[in-house]
């Protein structure tokens, strides 16, 4: 008898988008999508994936749900968790649920997780790479009031609890609950495996559950913000770097060196 | 009652500098909103800081005991601050974004059901509505962005470390010492730490380092590491990493600078094969001088650098080490 898992992840713009071509729209506050770049999940909601992959090849593990709130989702894209190896996709699909700040986008994944009912650990990244906050899911827990543990490298599930080492920057924590409990996934667990042709294969043959807000009665009183932004705007720079150069790559070295000294920054 | 509180923490000397840059931006807000200025202090060690937070800006200090507080357990510190912000309700709630901060913040937002802005750099009082306009970095670091808090709620702002600076400490300045006590039930601490384990790195600490050589993915494998860890150790600096490079294993996660990673400010940061990403940029952007070395013309750390060498690392940077070398010696 395994446990049920939920992992949250979110469809935002590929990181990898190059600085020149991340461009914003002024009137909107919007970033404009660059062109042929498609959507990507979120870097860290990979690594929760893959951290519920792990315990499920440890064998503890009955099902991984994988859940989503947000709108315009790219097929392809939202089905790489199946494709991992998770074993369903629940979307919260609208136009009114996309953009919402972290109270509404917690209140909406907790009103999913409700929806799904039986669960015995949550786990998501630890931020998304859109707006870096590192809220929601801290949300989730407060909302379902459970334990929640942030950082995670490396997590074990045993007996009805999980023990997890969360992240310092020299070093690390353990940390103990009981579950049901909300854990936040950092890159240090590891790389996120590539989905395989049978994982591919599987997850085709998949259909993901889509649901509307007003399915789980998220209405716009309750996706209200209580953060709203004001401007969104590309910081200029105007400074301007000098290259040094030489009669070859080791001389350009060298000149390097003597020039930083006639800053005496060396 | 209103005002700005302030989530003080305390280290094993005393107070952490922290504390005193949260003071000096809640002095700066409430020159415009003439806002009363409260530090909550936590545990055993708030006594013997409390004229110092006084004297860095506060009016007052909230010394809050109870045996829970004594080992940093999140929910006991998490709670706490939710009994000052129901004793002194609030309109501002200041925190920094440390370890604990970084949590504490948006989980005392959840609780209180009011908005939170977290990793800011900057906070301000719009005169329009009187209620705070944060700024933040947003898409990696690529954007600015501000934000602002609907509603009359309280607003908690997670403030970055450095951001702002210490206002000097004026020891004629007084201030009312307030003893919170608030009976926490064991039975809140859910999560419960067991284990602290330090993995310090030898030498200069990577976050205070005056030196800073990066290696990024362009330096092609951990051996050549070894190269950068001699220059670091000829210009008496630290060696650090970019986070493509941490996650392939070629050197360990502690090396990492970044947005997730450490922040640094040297006074010069020296960059090898590393293309300069936005995410990697918010760990570095801090830095005094940032000298690139780098193949491709085009690569973004070269809008942030002072200097630069457009070049393959492994024919630029041994000259380049050799006369530093000459120089240092000379």
């Amino acid at each position: 008898m395994g446990i049920k898992i939920i992992v949250c992840v979110k469809q935002v713009m590929d990181p990898e988008t190059p600085a020149s071509a991340f461009k914003v729209d002024p009137d909107s506050n919007k970033v404009i999508p660059a062109q042929g770049i498609p959507p990507v999940v979120n870097g860290f909601d990979e690594n929760a994936v893959e951290a519920a992959l792990r315990l499920k090849d440890s064998g503890d593990v009955d099902k991984i749900t994988v859940i989503s709130v947000g709108n315009n989702f790219v097929m392809d894209v939202m089905k790489k968790p199946l494709s991992m190896g998770a074993d369903e996709l629940i979307l919260v699909q609208d136009e009114s649920v996309s953009d919402l700040d972290a109270f509404a986008t917690a209140t909406a994944l907790a009103k999913t997780i409700e929806h799904v009912g039986e669960y015995d650990l949550i786990l998501c990244g630890r931020q998304a790479s859109d707006w870096d906050q590192a809220h929601v899911a801290m949300g989730v827990a407060e909302l379902l009031n459970l334990p929640c543990i942030s950082l995670a490298q490396k997590l074990d599930v045993a007996d009805g609890g999980i023990t997890v080492q969360r992240s310092l920057t020299d070093g690390y924590e353990v940390v103990e609950a009981k579950l049901p409990a909300v854990v936040t996934v950092s890159n240090e667990l590891g790389e996120p495996r590539y989905p395989n042709l049978r994982g591919i294969m599987q997850a085709s043959r998949k259909t993901p559950t889509i649901l509307s807000p007003s399915d789980l009665g998220l209405d716009a009183d309750v996706l209200a913000p209580k953060l709203a932004l004001t401007e969104l705007f590309i910081p200029v720079s105007d400074k301007k770097v000098e290259i040094i150069e030489g009669e070859n790559e080791a001389d350009a070295g060298r000149k390097l060196a003597l020039r930083l000294r006639e800053e005496k920054l060396i | 009652m209103g005002g700005i509180l302030i989530f003080g923490e305390l280290c094993p000397d005393g107070l952490q500098s922290i504390t005193a840059e949260l003071l000096a931006a809640a002095r700066s807000l409430s020159e415009s909103s003439g806002d009363e200025v409260a530090v909550a202090l936590l545990g055993s060690g708030a006594d013997a800081v409390s004229q110092e937070v006084i004297s860095l800006g506060a009016d007052k200090v909230y010394s809050v005991q109870d045996p829970l507080l004594e080992n940093m357990q999140l929910e006991a510190q998490l709670a706490a601050i939710e009994a000052v912000c129901a004793q002194a309700q609030p309109s501002v709630v200041l925190v920094g974004r440390t370890h604990l901060g970084r949590d504490i913040g948006p989980r005392l937002a959840f609780r209180l059901g009011v908005g939170v802005a977290q990793d800011c750099l900057e906070v301000a009082v719009d005169s329009g509505t009187g209620r705070l306009i944060a700024t933040r970095p947003v898409y990696g670091g690529n954007a600015l962005a501000r934000f602002t808090f609907p509603g009359d709620g309280a607003q908690i702002v997670v403030l970055r470390p450095k951001a702002v600076e210490p206002l000097m400490a004026d020891s004629s300045r007084t201030g009312e010492v307030v003893a919170v006590q608030p009976a926490l039930d064991p039975s809140i601490i859910r999560a419960r730490l067991v284990e602290t384990v330090s993995q310090e790195s030898e030498g200069v600490r990577l976050e205070d380092a005056p030196v800073v050589i990066g290696g990024g993915r362009g330096i092609g494998g951990a051996e050549a590491f070894e190269m950068l860890e001699e220059l670091a150790r000829v210009m008496g600096g630290a060696v650090g990493a970019s986070r493509a490079v941490c996650d392939a294993g070629w050197i360990d996660h502690s090396y990492q600078i970044g947005l997730t990673g450490k922040t640094i400010t040297p006074d010069i940061y020296i960059t090898v094969g590393i293309s300069g990403a936005s995410q990697h940029m918010a760990g570095c952007s801090a830095s005094k001088n940032i000298v690139a070395i780098n193949r491709d013309a085009d690569a973004n750390i070269f809008k942030a650098a002072t200097y630069g060498v457009v070049g393959d690392w492994k024919n630029v940077l041994p000259s380049f080490i050799e006369t530093v070398r000459e120089l240092i010696n000379s």
